[in-house]
């Protein structure tokens, strides 16, 4: 018994080699700002960078924004699909899968086409409207996730009976959707959100396609430009990454790997 | 977002309260549909028709088969074979450490943690994941150095260089491992138990049960989360921009570099591009989809 579970052991070990040495590597770089000692001072010229905390709250907003419209979007049109419609939950279902499908890049030259200031909807016409086009972006990107992790909370509690028994007691949609069913669709509305932000914060492709100062695009100007503070930022951003994902493992209980294999 | 989803979405909260008219419900997923035709539909078809539209405006097939130019076509090519690479590369290591952690009778803490780590990991792509390679193997990367201080091994002198075709292939698979483990460990898990024991009272070998037994069950999602990792390097920009700078000549770079300044000075054969990589994309998650509904025969 104990001969066979050698090779399970070595290859588990060589995973966790092939993983944790490019992190080690990274923070080992990050270290070498100065000659000869490990220092911070990479992360301490990063961290006193103005543009550093400038595109990070940039695209911390603009998540926020997207998880907020992401839930105004997703979770009626959910609800609705469970309690109303569920004939047309095979075309929903797959049109939320379309953003993985069509390529981002494919998608953010659509919209460079379709939205542009000689077009009827001039999205990119202002700053404003352009980071509203951002945001929109990002909903279609999320979109396949946070679909599948609200639609997975809806099934598992009994949307019929809480909407018959707010309305009879006099609730309108409103209160409905929003008092009733949120709160009982939390966690699953939580774990959308917290995947939504790890893909928003460091996005480049849409970001610098659309030219609006984000996290991704900052990250690949420093990194055409300098040497060690890339490295600072990558351990910062996989700090971030690892945050997400792990509140998301925390709120999604015991259900790992439920959402990429929906897929 | 008032701006345009907002009065769509005025009907699917108080329309329906004049209840139960059945011929009412659709109401309920406009705001829904606006969206998907703003932002998925009407994007994709424009680039699509544009496609196989000339300059004037005439339909044409002439930019599908300009998409046979030796420049672009040749950037389909390592595209694909960066795709492919990384995508098998990142389906066999992915199923090895699956099977590893749901069949190999390690202890109960190792699959949880390891499904864990590919979350996160199989989300850690982009700009950062180039900066961590080219810390770690770049000319001067912790791997690069150690190899040459311990061992005298000089790793750039071999060929290998981490701006290239391999570099890039190597770098993907650190996302594309996680994603074939959370997509492959439930296929394992539909395995069962008594497969096994049964092969073996009846004398099979290890070789046997999986020639015979393990493999034909399982091929259809083993293949269907292959084609799904080419799809998810296919379409990457982020890692490869940042990476190589422009130096490699993948497709979506040339994309990228298309929609910055019309690079191909032709903006319909730039459509025509994006709707060769949608084509590219497509077949693979359709093919994806088409075996898995096989597996679910077995795997249930």
């Amino acid at each position: 018994m104990k001969r066979n579970r050698l090779g399970p052991w070595l290859i588990m070990l060589a995973g966790a080699l092939y993983f944790f040495v490019p992190l080690l590597g990274t923070f080992e770089f990050s270290l070498r700002y100065l000659r000869g000692v490990y220092s911070f001072e990479a992360y301490r010229i990063v961290l006193a960078d103005p543009r550093f905390g400038a595109t990070l709250t940039y695209s911390t907003v603009l998540a926020v924004a997207t998880i907020i419209g992401g839930v105004v979007l997703v979770v009626p049109t959910a609800y609705w699909i469970q309690l109303r419609t569920p004939k047309l939950r095979p075309l929903v279902e797959f049109i939320t899968l379309l953003p993985l499908v069509i390529p981002a890049i494919v998608l953010v030259f659509g919209y460079l086409r379709i939205y542009n200031s000689a077009s009827v909807l001039p999205l990119t016409g202002s700053e404003r409207t352009t980071d509203l086009l951002l945001m929109f972006s990002y909903m279609t990107l999320a979109l396949p996730y946070m679909y599948r992790a609200v639609d997975t909370g809806l099934r598992a509690i009994d949307v019929r009976t809480l909407t018959e028994a707010a309305h009879s007691l006099g609730a309108g949609w409103p209160t409905i959707l929003f008092r009733v069913i949120l709160p009982n669709v939390r966690v699953a509305v939580l774990s959308g959100a917290f995947l939504t932000f790890a893909i928003v914060i460091g996005e480049f492709t849409m970001a610098s396609l659309l030219d609006r100062p984000a996290f991704g695009p900052y990250l690949q100007l420093m990194g055409a430009n300098r040497a060690y503070e890339p490295s600072a930022l990558a351990v910062i951003s996989f700090a971030i990454t690892w945050a997400c994902m792990g509140l998301l493992q925390v709120f999604a209980g015991r259900t790992p790997g439920q959402l990429p294999a929906a897929h | 977002m008032a701006q345009v989803v907002g009065p769509a979405l005025g009907p699917s909260l108080t329309a329906p309260s004049s209840i139960g008219r059945v011929s009412w419900a659709w109401v309920g997923v406009v705001p829904f549909f606006v969206f998907a035709i703003m932002f998925l539909i009407v994007p994709t078809g424009f680039l699509a028709v544009g496609g196989f539209r000339d300059s004037q405006g005439h339909f044409t097939l002439r930019n599908l088969v300009d998409l046979f130019e030796p420049t672009i076509l040749s950037s389909y090519l390592i595209s694909v074979k960066i795709s492919a690479a990384s995508a098998i590369g990142g389906a066999v290591v992915g199923f090895a450490l699956a099977y590893a952690a749901v069949a190999g009778g390690l202890p109960a803490w190792v699959r949880p943690t390891l499904m864990t780590f590919s979350g996160v990991a199989s989300n850690f792509a982009g700009v950062p994941l180039a900066f961590a390679f080219l810390a770690t193997l770049g000319r001067t990367g912790l791997v690069t150095a150690l190899l040459s201080q311990i061992f005298g091994f000089d790793l750039y002198s071999t060929g290998f260089n981490l701006l290239s075709f391999a570099g890039l292939a190597l770098t993907y698979m650190y996302f594309q491992i996680p994603l074939m483990v959370l997509i492959i460990a439930p296929a394992i898990d539909g395995l069962k138990r008594e497969w096994r024991e049964a092969s073996a009272n009846l004398g099979a070998s290890a070789w046997q049960y999986w020639r015979y037994i393990a493999l034909p069950v399982l091929w259809p999602p083993l293949l269907g989360a292959t084609l799904l990792l080419f799809a998810n390097a296919f379409g990457a920009v982020a890692t490869a921009y940042a990476l190589t700078g422009s130096s490699l000549n993948i497709v979506t770079l040339v994309l990228y570099a298309q929609i910055r300044g019309d690079v191909l000075h032709n903006q319909n054969l730039g459509y025509a591009l994006a709707l060769g990589m949608i084509f590219m994309t497509g077949m693979s998650n359709a093919v994806y989809i088409w075996l898995r509904g096989r597996s679910e025969r077995w795997l249930r």
